[in-house]
């Protein structure tokens, strides 16, 4: 399977794979603690500080890795939410129909009227931010989309014979969602998957940057840049790191999802 | 009844309900989430007591329905309470603000809508040549940034570095319209770059959609000449598409102004609202997210009114 992946997607994992394993291990590959003073305020690069130090004489490099590790974990956690939460309900609306399906839809609907920001914020104003609460507000809310996906997905499977042959068997709902339409809609939604995982990573840097979400002293991606953003007026690009890390997971996310699309949705050399 | 009158009559329907579905969404959440209007006044310490009080006091023991028509009808009329941090008039300041937002999301709206249809159509005339690739990487490579971040890119680079323009938008209202717009140069500039990216994608879609129907095909082989087709065949069914690809990312822009205004420290209804929601002042954050979303929804909705009406087939049914 993986000797003829193409060079982007191979460039996409290797990117993607290196944040995620740096995620992991942050405690062990950051060379100062997290909350550690180790320098003066902003000093430049230096052998003993790789992308310098922050507003505080922190240790930038150390920074950003743990940062990168806050940001992942809620961006994953609410993802992997999102997911079940709206392909599970998007799925038994399209095997229930009726009033079900009408009502959820129309709900979703109304949620979607409303850009997730604002939505997130008025909930933000009333309960405080934790990551708990984020990845919940975070992953509920996303999962609307995943919702019209699913349903939309899972509406063309589930009048498919097999599934006619399955509910004649007698077979409940449960299977029917689990063991019949999941299998077949299953990388329809991998590749959404890539794009709305983005999507968590863009959100949670900006409510962070807002300062609604990552609380200090923990670091996010988001906070770094809100921490040292009067460092810009001084010709200082501490706050860019994190845009250079979004950008380039965004981008390797990205041509992975592409090709799992490109893959599954090919007839020939599809599966491979 | 015309039946496209017919079809506008229920879209707008369909649009009200929706305005008071979503108002009485967020007005809900605020009410099922912990902790009240009197509980922020006071601070976790308070005793039960003075918590009832000023519950009492505030009206807020009534049923949460008459406080949702009250609210409402506040809305509606621009009487909206006070600030709980400030005890301003909540609706003064947003009076102010909002022709603040206005100004710098119409001179984003009045750059990047026609830049976007042209780059749409370039990298439709050259597709899959080398003008169309660098526009889709450019479009990537923006959808893949948050927008305050492209934001301090453009700040180091254009107002540190090379001083072109400020880096704060303070905008006052003696001051020339010139001068005006040299302030917001760089807000106007990040906005133009998070919606150009969208629209153009959308819009190169929609263009092709119709350049491959079968109709433009059968115009070529008449002999007609690319402009002829394009004039005749192909602008009058791409029309509606595009209409929508900008009314949707005008929605869109609601959404970059409340990142951008608080980068750029510019004092609009974005700012506003972020402002309210580190402070906890829920009328306020009330009061600033119902009207994003209805500005948000109304747009969407004139994008499938503008669609319907442009839609060739609805307006002559067989």
């Amino acid at each position: 399977m993986l000797k003829n992946i193409p060079l982007s997607a191979a460039i996409g994992l290797l990117i993607t794979g290196t944040y995620f394993l740096a995620a992991l291990f942050a405690p062990l590959i950051a060379p100062y603690g997290m909350a550690e003073t180790v320098g003066d305020v902003w000093e430049p690069s230096s052998a003993a500080h790789w992308l310098g130090t922050d507003q505080i004489g922190r240790d930038l490099l150390t920074r950003m890795i743990f940062g990168g590790q806050t940001t992942i974990f809620i961006a994953t956690a609410a993802t992997i939410l999102s997911f079940t939460t709206g392909s599970v309900l998007g799925f038994l609306a399209a095997v229930s129909g009726g009033w079900v399906d009408q009502v959820m839809s129309r709900l979703v609907d109304l949620f979607m009227s409303i850009p997730s920001l604002i939505l997130a914020l008025v909930i933000l104003s009333s309960i405080e931010a934790t990551v708990l609460t984020l990845i919940v507000i975070m992953g509920l809310l996303d999962s609307t989309r995943v919702y019209r996906l699913a349903r939309a997905v899972a509406v063309d499977i589930s009048v498919m014979d097999y599934v006619e042959a399955a509910r004649l068997r007698g077979e409940k709902l449960g299977w029917i969602i689990f063991r019949e339409i999941l299998p077949n809609a299953l990388s329809p939604l991998v590749a959404e998957m890539g794009l709305r995982f983005i999507f968590m990573v863009l959100f949670i840097s900006t409510l962070s940057f807002l300062g609604i979400g990552v609380q200090p002293p923990l670091a996010d991606w988001g906070g770094i840049v809100k921490e040292n953003k009067e460092g810009i007026n001084f010709g200082i690009g501490a706050a860019l790191y994190p845009a250079v890390a979004i950008a380039t997971l965004a981008i390797s996310v990205n041509l992975i999802a592409d090709w799992i699309l490109n893959r599954t949705t090919s007839l020939k050399g599809g599966r491979g | 009844m015309h039946p496209i009158q017919k079809l506008v009559a229920e879209r707008l329907a369909l649009g009200v309900l929706l305005l008071f579905a979503a108002s009485a969404l967020i007005f809900g959440l605020t009410e099922i989430l912990p902790g009240d209007a009197a509980q922020a006044i006071l601070g976790q310490s308070a005793t039960p007591e003075s918590l009832a009080n000023l519950r009492e006091e505030m009206g807020l023991n009534r049923p949460a329905v008459t406080r949702y028509v009250e609210w409402l009808g506040g809305i509606v009329t621009g009487d909206m309470g006070v600030a709980l941090t400030n005890k301003l008039p909540i609706g003064e300041q947003i009076a102010r603000r909002m022709s603040s937002t206005l100004f710098l999301a119409f001179w984003a709206a009045i750059i990047s809508v026609p830049l976007a249809i042209l780059l749409g159509l370039i990298a439709v005339r050259f597709q899959n040549r080398w003008p169309d690739k660098l526009i889709s990487g450019i479009t990537l490579a923006s959808i893949s940034l948050p927008e305050f971040m492209i934001a301090y890119i453009l700040v180091f680079f254009f107002a540190v570095k090379l001083f072109w323009a400020p880096s704060f938008a303070s905008v006052s209202p003696g001051m020339p319209l010139l001068d005006q717009l040299h302030a917001i140069s760089l807000p106007v500039a990040v906005l133009t770059m998070v919606v150009l990216a969208h629209m153009m994608r959308m819009t190169r879609a929609a263009i092709l959609n119709v350049m491959q129907s079968a109709y433009i095909e059968t115009a070529e082989l008449k002999g007609l000449t690319t402009f002829k087709v394009i004039y005749r065949h192909a602008f009058p069914n791409a029309i509606a598409p595009i209409v929508n690809v900008v009314m949707i990312n005008l929605a869109y822009l609601v959404v970059g102004v409340v990142v951008v205004e608080v980068v750029f420290a510019y004092p609009g209804m974005g700012q506003y609202l972020v402002d309210a929601v580190v402070k906890r002042d829920v009328p306020v954050v009330l009061a600033c997210g119902v009207i994003f979303a209805a500005v948000y929804i109304i747009l969407n909705i004139v994008a499938d009114v503008v669609s319907i009406l442009a839609n060739p087939r609805l307006r002559h049914p067989k």
